[in-house]
Formats: structure tokens, C-alpha cells, sequence
């Protein structure tokens, strides 16, 4: 399982730059679905094939179908492209790339001063997760599900037809 | 070394039973329609035109596989092979008889749910790669329609795992020892065979390729094997989703005297002639009567379905 681990997260992390360096908008989003995909394996490998199963029903299954949805509607041409290879220069890398150096710094220094951080463990069925859900942390359920009513609300309030 | 041998039988045997059944519906569906229509359908080639699957095969594969210029080259190969990947890795978590499966997955039921959420990508690809217009109509109309027939798909099944209280195929089948779900769950049946035709977008719910609209729709740039994969795609859908009826509703292997796989195979082969007649009798909708359809009412009955199920199982016990 730890080398199935470490070969996900490895496709995870590649794919995951691919989606940023890729000027065509539909290949940025096949390599996006491919990062959530072998996130949903490293899920697996921990022993939470719940997430994992989630993880590519809602994420790689669902919400990415509709940015696909957008992007076809958009129809980007090959003008867009260009457009997207322009803002793509070398020299708007710096910030962001010292920002990751920083946090890979802080990865590091997190794994040099608790080593043997334990990987695996008891892999955990849909029973254990719905009990836990349901049980200690049912107000954090019910407080996202209200967060999800109101941006259902006002996604409702933005697409109605103007009453004049 | 016996339990790789029988794992190694199980994946091949199922992947051979399971292509064997998508070509012979290549056959059996246009003569069982030709039946219903009051016409011959194709009996030249061999005994009662048996030998038009093989004919159909050599014509596929030696037809001129072009892809459009214009297309883009990587998408429009990826595509067809999205939806045979899907549809197959779907059929490793169905039980077919005791001993007789691929894994026995304890998220069986979401695996499938997974990969035919997945499958929607090859339709909508399909439809964004070959740059034209029918196919991109047909690519938007896919991703709408799948997308919200996916979310009662899965809710119609919820009445079916609380029943049995797992996720597993295996012991969902079990669970039905004493009563087949068809009778507790039959909102739930009704619900998953709609929205299972519409995943395989088969008539009525073919909107995606209406060929008097869009020409084909999505695969209207496609050619020779490509076209092939979508095709046969299509009758390994309808035979997934005929198997997991069978799994979920009506008992799967479960059956008196004949052994366990030949009811399976049964049981199964009836769901799929009655998907063809359901082909064979039923028009195509409007797009937005599809629409309303799907999101007022069955939206709203898998719902009540799964509300009512949950209620009456916490009230007993």
C-alpha cells in the first residue's frame, strides 16, 4: 500500500503542475480530473476508501463536469491560446514560486522534527464514517448543510427571470 | 496460487461473457426491433443473418479511422476509450454467483456510481475534441442530462443499502434471501431503470446523439473503431445496468433449482430485451420536458423514497 501511496501522490503532485502549465484550458481540466483522481487513491491507500469513493464522485465526477460544461460554452478558439501562453512569461512565476519554496521549507522542517509519522492504519468502512458524521460532529454537517441552502438560495435569486 | 488462478478466471471470464453480450446485441437488438416494427431486420448473412455480427466487425475495423483535422488529435483518440474503461472497471464490483466476481469492494455500490459519473467525460470530450457544432450541441446536452440524472441514480439506490445496510454487492444480494428489494424499493426500481436508460443515453433519453437534430450528436465526427467503442460502449451500458438491477432488485443469483449463474444470466437477459423494447415503443422528449422531468419529478419521489425507507426501517427496528 506504500508504494501505491507514494506512486498516487507522485501522479497527484506532476498532474497537478500540468494543470497549471497547460494553455489549453481542456487539457488543464483532463489533468485536474487526473490530480482528484489519484488524490482519491491516496485516500484509498490510507484506509479511507469512503473519501475515496466521494472523492471521485463529487469532485472528479461531478463538480469538474461542470467546469468542462463552462469551458465548452466558452468555445475558446486557438486565439485563446495565445492569449494564455502571453500571460504565462517567466517572470510571474517568481512570486508564487517563493511562496511554495516557503511552504516546502516548512514541509520539510515538519518532517525532519516529528519523524515516523505513521502511514496507513485501519482502513475505515462507510458505517464508521456515517456514525461519526452523525454523532460527535452531526453540528458540523449541519452547519455546512446550511452553508450549502444559502449558496443554493442565492444561486436561485441570481438565475430567475427579471419580473418586469 | 488457486485463488490467483480462480482471480484470473473470474477477470477474463466476465470480461469475455460480458463483450460476447455486447456483440451479440449488436445483432439481437436490431432483429428483436425488426420484430417489434413488423419488418425482417437482417437475415442475409447466415443462418438467420447470425453471421451479420461478424460482418459488422470486419466492417468497423477496415473502415478509413480519419480524425478531422480540426479536432484535437489528443482528446478526440482519448475519448472512446473513456467510456469501454468506465463501463468495464464498472462490472469488477457485480457479483454473478457465489465465488463468481471480480473484488468484493465493501464501496461496491459507489464504485459504480464513481465510474459512471466518469463515463460522463467521454460523451462530453467526444463532444468538445471533435470541434463542430452537432458534436458540441451534443457534448452540452450529454453533460446536463447525465449530470442531473446521476444525482437519483445514486439517491434511488440509498433505499436499497439501507435495506440491506451495506455498500457491498455481495451482501445487498444476500439481504433479498427471504424478499426480492423489487417489492419494498419499487420507487427506487422505477426510478434507477429511468435513470440508468438515461446514462446510457438510449431512446428516449438519446438527446445527446438525436440523429434527426444533431446528426449524431457527439460522435458525428467519429469513424470506424472509434465510432465502434462508443457503439459497443453503449451495449456494455445497457447490460451493466441491466446486471445491476438484477443485483440490487430482483434477487441476483438467488432463484430455485437451476444453479445460481444460470438465473443471473436469466434474470438479466430479460432486462435487456426489455430496455430494447422500451427502445422500440417509446419517442424521444423535448430537451426541457427531460429537464423538468428529471429535477420535479423524480428528484423529488427518490427523495421521498429514501425519507419513507429510512423512517420505516428506524420505526422496526
Amino acid at each position: 500500500m506504500i508504494v501505491v501511496f507514494y506512486i498516487a501522490s507522485g501522479v497527484a503532485i506532476l498532474s497537478t503542475f500540468l494543470v497549471i502549465l497547460q494553455s489549453n484550458a481542456v487539457h488543464a481540466l483532463l489533468y485536474a480530473i487526473l490530480s482528484l483522481l489519484s488524490v482519491a487513491i491516496v485516500f484509498f491507500s490510507l484506509g479511507a476508501p469512503l473519501v475515496a469513493a466521494l472523492e471521485v464522485i463529487v469532485y472528479a465526477g461531478a463538480i469538474m463536469v461542470l467546469f468542462v460544461f463552462v469551458v465548452m460554452v466558452l468555445n475558446l478558439g486557438p486565439g485563446a491560446e495565445g492569449q494564455e501562453r502571453v500571460w504565462l512569461q517567466p517572470r510571474t512565476w517568481t512570486g508564487p514560486v517563493i511562496l511554495t519554496l516557503v511552504l516546502i521549507g516548512e514541509l520539510i522542517y515538519i518532517f525532519l522534527a516529528r519523524p515516523g509519522l505513521a502511514l496507513g492504519g485501519p482502513a475505515i468502512g462507510p458505517q464508521e464514517v456515517s456514525l461519526a458524521l452523525y454523532g460527535p460532529y452531526l453540528l458540523g454537517v449541519e452547519l455546512a448543510s446550511i452553508l450549502l441552502l444559502a449558496g443554493l438560495v442565492g444561486a436561485y435569486h441570481l438565475g430567475r427571470e427579471p419580473s418586469d | 496460487m488457486s485463488s490467483l488462478a480462480t482471480n484470473l478466471i473470474n477477470v477474463f471470464g466476465v470480461l469475455f461473457a460480458v463483450l460476447t453480450v455486447a456483440a451479440v446485441l449488436v445483432y439481437g437488438e436490431r432483429r428483436l426491433l425488426a420484430l417489434v416494427q413488423d419488418r425482417y431486420g437482417p437475415n442475409r448473412a447466415g443462418p438467420f443473418g447470425l453471421l451479420q455480427i461478424i460482418a459488422d466487425v470486419i466492417k468497423m475495423f477496415t473502415k478509413e479511422d480519419w480524425i478531422p483535422p480540426f479536432a484535437d488529435r489528443f482528446v478526440f483518440i482519448l475519448a472512446p476509450a473513456v467510456i469501454m474503461i468506465t463501463v468495464l472497471l464498472s462490472f469488477t464490483v457485480v457479483p454473478f454467483a457465489p465465488g463468481v466476481e471480480v473484488v468484493s469492494l465493501n464501496i461496491g455500490l459507489l464504485f459504480f456510481l464513481a465510474m459512471s459519473s466518469m463515463g460522463v467525460y467521454s460523451v462530453v470530450l467526444a463532444g468538445w475534441a471533435s470541434n463542430s457544432k452537432y458534436s458540441l450541441l451534443g457534448g452540452l446536452r450529454a453533460a446536463a442530462q447525465m449530470l442531473s440524472y446521476e444525482v437519483f441514480m445514486g439517491l434511488s439506490l440509498m433505499g436499497v443499502v439501507i435495506l440491506a445496510g451495506s455498500f457491498n454487492l455481495r451482501e445487498i444480494v444476500e439481504a433479498q434471501k427471504g424478499m426480492w428489494f423489487v417489492l419494498p424499493q419499487f420507487i427506487g426500481f422505477v426510478v434507477f431503470m429511468i435513470a440508468g436508460l438515461a446514462e446510457t443515453h438510449r431512446i428516449p433519453f438519446d438527446l445527446p446523439e438525436a440523429d434527426s437534430e444533431l446528426i449524431a450528436g457527439y460522435h458525428s465526427e467519429y469513424s470506424a473503431m472509434k465510432f465502434g467503442m462508443f457503439m459497443v460502449g453503449e451495449y456494455i451500458g445497457v447490460t451493466l445496468i441491466s446486471v445491476l438491477i438484477v443485483a440490487l432488485f430482483f434477487g441476483g443469483w438467488i432463484g430455485p433449482v437451476l444453479p445460481p449463474l444460470v438465473w443471473f444470466v436469466l434474470k438479466t437477459s430479460f432486462f435487456i430485451l426489455l430496455i430494447i423494447l422500451i427502445r422500440g415503443s417509446l419517442p424521444r422528449p423535448r430537451y426541457d420536458q427531460l429537464m423538468s422531468y428529471g429535477w420535479k419529478l423524480l428528484l423529488p419521489l427518490s427523495l421521498l423514497n429514501l425519507v419513507v425507507t429510512g423512517g420505516i426501517v428506524l420505526a422496526l427496528g
